[in-house]
């Protein structure tokens, strides 16, 4: 099985630390993990916001990337959903068929992490080991676009050390919404201001998320607040050993 | 006497700015919306225990979407069975049309007041203001809308028009009002529910004894029968249907079904995904006109007003299966936080966000553009609307789509700087040569973000720290990690 990883733009730039847990954690469950260096974002910034237009080549270079490959793995909920669920709306628009057949063979093969551990690795123990207590936030597009469901729960259930605390109102989106962040800054602070404060309630050292992007807006209210809590990618726990 | 009209509202962003800062709002929100959800869930759990809740949703949908796949058919249908009932149908194009209609019928009758149902559309259509300007009073007689009229306000939730409204407010709003417009409310008047209650109760009474000229809306209208249902939770609705002699239901083209039975999934849907009922307290049906009892005219009012654009509107179209249940808006986090007026419109939230710009168009000129062409924006994406919503609409989807739109609308003229950073970041994004360039300046793109604006971002919130290098940098430069 060949196996590519999409690191997602965030991550290349920002959280380059996801990315490497990602390739180690698959590697100790014996995949080799390639990275198409070709790759660059999902589009989800241009197709949220209304640039269908400026997403086409994005889209066109994102299949082009991840062509031949069996799975398409990605330490993000919302890009997986946005491949999955959003790239055929790119490519009809598009009128380009061979953009549209691609996309058809693509989008299927692209798996959340969790979702490609527990689905397709068939693991939900991944050797892990992480002292800490941590609170996990699912976030909106991996929960109800992708449906990912409990599985990461599951994931970090074996984890060796981790003691999981309950989150109250966990399902309730967290503001950040991409653009919605700036285009609507004052709602997305108060949704996230509501969040952290229940963050803050667990008493958890660490808030865990599948998508660097939410942990960005919330990481960016808690270490402002002053909170004392870290955010943390789900596959750096994962990743994680003694 | 008028609550004003939505129109000219500032865009979503500086409306919901301002009700972000009132705190009692948010308090008052939270509390309803949570309780309400929390009481939706245990009869949705309750349907799952013995049938399929997502089965009685498709069964919902399906019923609705066939009537807007057959619209013209079925509208035929009923304006034939409602002619053959002895009811007068009348077709309006727009908001004035129906306006004239009603205040036409008012006229003929020589009154200069009528009651009124709760109805979302005659507030779509401004009527009370537009027989104001024709020197008829329009009195609304459901609690909330009454609440709403006398605090010379507007509706702020679909079901619950007053939920921004605490008891304390309401109590004032009934002292300082009720006298100048009829019965004046007791002067030892507290702010118990049941006290508030009685003291509407006995204002409405004598309104409701005197009218001669009835106005309602309808949830839905089957095309077979020529029946027009009303549903509500009071049985005021039910005294404005039976006690005049006149009644005037101006109707939604799309809340059309095909046949009686077709009310089954609808009528099981509605009331659990509203109030977090089983049943609504009263469903009323009439068919025209029955001879020596209740209204002996009995009109209806057909309106498009924008919804024949809707349903042309391929992803859009879906909205029109809306049952205005509030479910969305009740799970909304961004409704939850704003209240319903930073919406601009009787229809706020997540249907709102979709319904407005679907029946106005976007982008239309000067603010009110701007307002509509703000809505689709107005959401986060978190897709509680949809897991709740009784009829399936993706609202998500849509608000995407709707996004679109917008963005296309203003394709062509001066670019706007959101507009430039996107064509720019296709340019980048669709190169990974192009993009690995652009990354070393993350560091220094960081640096400057914290320092000079990004405003909107850094004033709350703190940015993440730069890391030393990129991700494709370090897979190049140790050959992902193996070296
Ligand atoms: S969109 Fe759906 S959930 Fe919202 S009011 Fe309409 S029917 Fe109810």
């Amino acid at each position: 099985m060949r196996v590519a990883l999409m690191v997602t733009c965030i991550n290349d730039a920002l959280y380059p630390g996801t990315g490497q847990a990602v390739v180690s954690l698959l590697r100790r469950l014996g995949v080799d993990v390639e990275f198409p260096e070709s790759q660059t974002c999902c589009a989800q910034p241009m197709v949220n916001t209304g640039y269908l237009d400026e997403a086409v080549p994005v889209v066109r270079n994102f299949v082009d990337a991840f062509a031949g490959y069996d799975a398409v793995v990605t330490p993000s909920g919302s890009c997986a959903g946005c491949a999955r669920h959003q790239h055929s709306i790119v490519a009809r628009r598009s009128g380009d068929a061979t953009l549209q057949s691609a996309v058809a063979e693509t989008s299927p093969k692209v798996y959340e992490l969790s979702e490609f551990l527990v689905d397709v690795l068939g693991v939900t123990d991944v050797g892990a080991y992480y002292p800490h207590t941590v609170a996990y936030h699912p976030t909106c597009h991996s929960l109800r676009m992708l449906g990912v469901g409990d599985r990461p729960l599951r994931l970090l259930e074996q984890v060796r050390g981790l003691t999981l605390v309950e989150l109250e109102g966990a399902d309730q989106c967290c503001g950040f919404g991409g653009t919605f962040a700036v285009k609507n800054a004052d709602t997305s602070v108060a949704m996230g201001s509501d969040k952290t404060r229940r963050v803050r309630d667990t008493g958890a050292e660490v808030l865990v998320a599948g998508d660097n992007s939410c942990l960005t807006h919330l990481g960016g209210l808690l270490t402002r607040e002053r909170a004392g809590v870290r955010t943390v990618h789900l596959a750096e726990i994962l990743a994680a050993t003694e | 006497m008028s609550g004003g009209t939505f129109v000219g509202m500032p865009a979503f962003p500086t409306a919901a700015r301002e009700a972000l800062g009132n705190a009692q709002l948010r308090h008052n929100l939270a509390h309803a919306t949570g309780t309400i959800r929390a009481k939706r869930q245990r009869l949705v759990d309750e349907v799952n225990e013995v049938s399929d809740w997502e089965e009685l949703r498709l069964a919902g949908a399906g019923v609705k979407e066939a009537a807007l796949r057959d619209l013209g058919t079925q509208l035929e249908l009923l304006e034939a069975s409602l002619t053959a009932n002895g009811a007068t149908v009348h077709w309006a194009n727009d908001a004035a049309e129906a306006n004239a209609i009603v205040a036409s019928i008012a006229k003929a009758h020589g009154v200069d007041e009528v009651v009124k149902v709760k109805s979302m559309v005659t507030q779509e259509i401004g009527l009370n203001e537009a027989l104001e300007a024709e020197g008829i009073a329009a009195w609304e007689t459901d609690l909330a809308e009454l609440i709403v009229q006398l605090g010379h306000d507007l509706p702020s939730h679909i079901l619950v028009p007053a939920i921004h409204r605490n008891r304390s407010e309401i109590r004032d709003i009934f002292l300082a009002e009720m006298g100048q417009v009829g019965r004046p409310a007791p002067d030892d008047l507290t702010d118990e529910p049941a006290v508030l209650a009685a003291a509407a109760r006995a204002h409405l009474r004598e309104k409701f004894l005197r009218a001669k000229v009835g106005v309602s809306g309808a949830n839905f209208a089957i095309a077979e029968t020529g029946t027009l249902v009303v549903v509500e939770s009071e049985g005021n609705g039910r005294m404005c249907l039976t006690l005049p002699e006149v009644l005037v239901s101006v109707v939604g083209i799309e809340k059309v079904v095909s046949t009686f039975a077709d009310l089954d999934p609808l009528l099981r849907l509605l009331p659990r995904s509203s109030t977090g009922e089983r049943m609504n307290p009263y469903t009323s049906t009439w068919s025209g006109v029955t001879p020596g009892d209740g209204p002996q005219e009995v009109h209806v009012v057909l309106l498009d007003n924008g919804r024949t654009n809707a349903l042309a509107d391929e992803v859009g179209r879906q909205a029109l299966r809306c049952i205005r249940c509030s479910a969305c808006l009740n799970v909304c986090p961004v409704y939850e936080r704003t209240g319903g007026h930073a919406y601009g419109s009787v229809y706020p939230g997540p249907i709102g966000a979709i319904l407005n710009p679907l029946l106005k168009g976007v982008g239309g000129p000067g603010p009110e553009g701007e307002q509509v062409d703000s809505l689709p924006y107005a959401s986060s994406l978190c897709g509680a609307c949809f897991e709740v919503c009784p009829v399936l609409i993706d609202i998500p989807s849509v608000l995407v789509d709707l996004r679109a739109q917008v963005v296309d609308a203003h394709r062509g003229g001066v670019p706007k700087v959101e507009a430039l950073a996107f064509k720019g970041a296709a340019v980048a994004l669709s190169d990974s040569r192009k993009l690995a360039f652009g990354e070393r300046f993350t560091r220094l793109g960081l640096r400057v973000a914290r320092r000079f604006g990004a405003a909107k971002w850094t004033s709350t919130r703190d940015l993440p720290p730069a890391p030393p290098e990129s991700f494709r940098a370090w897979w190049k430069r140790t050959d992902g990690g193996r070296s």
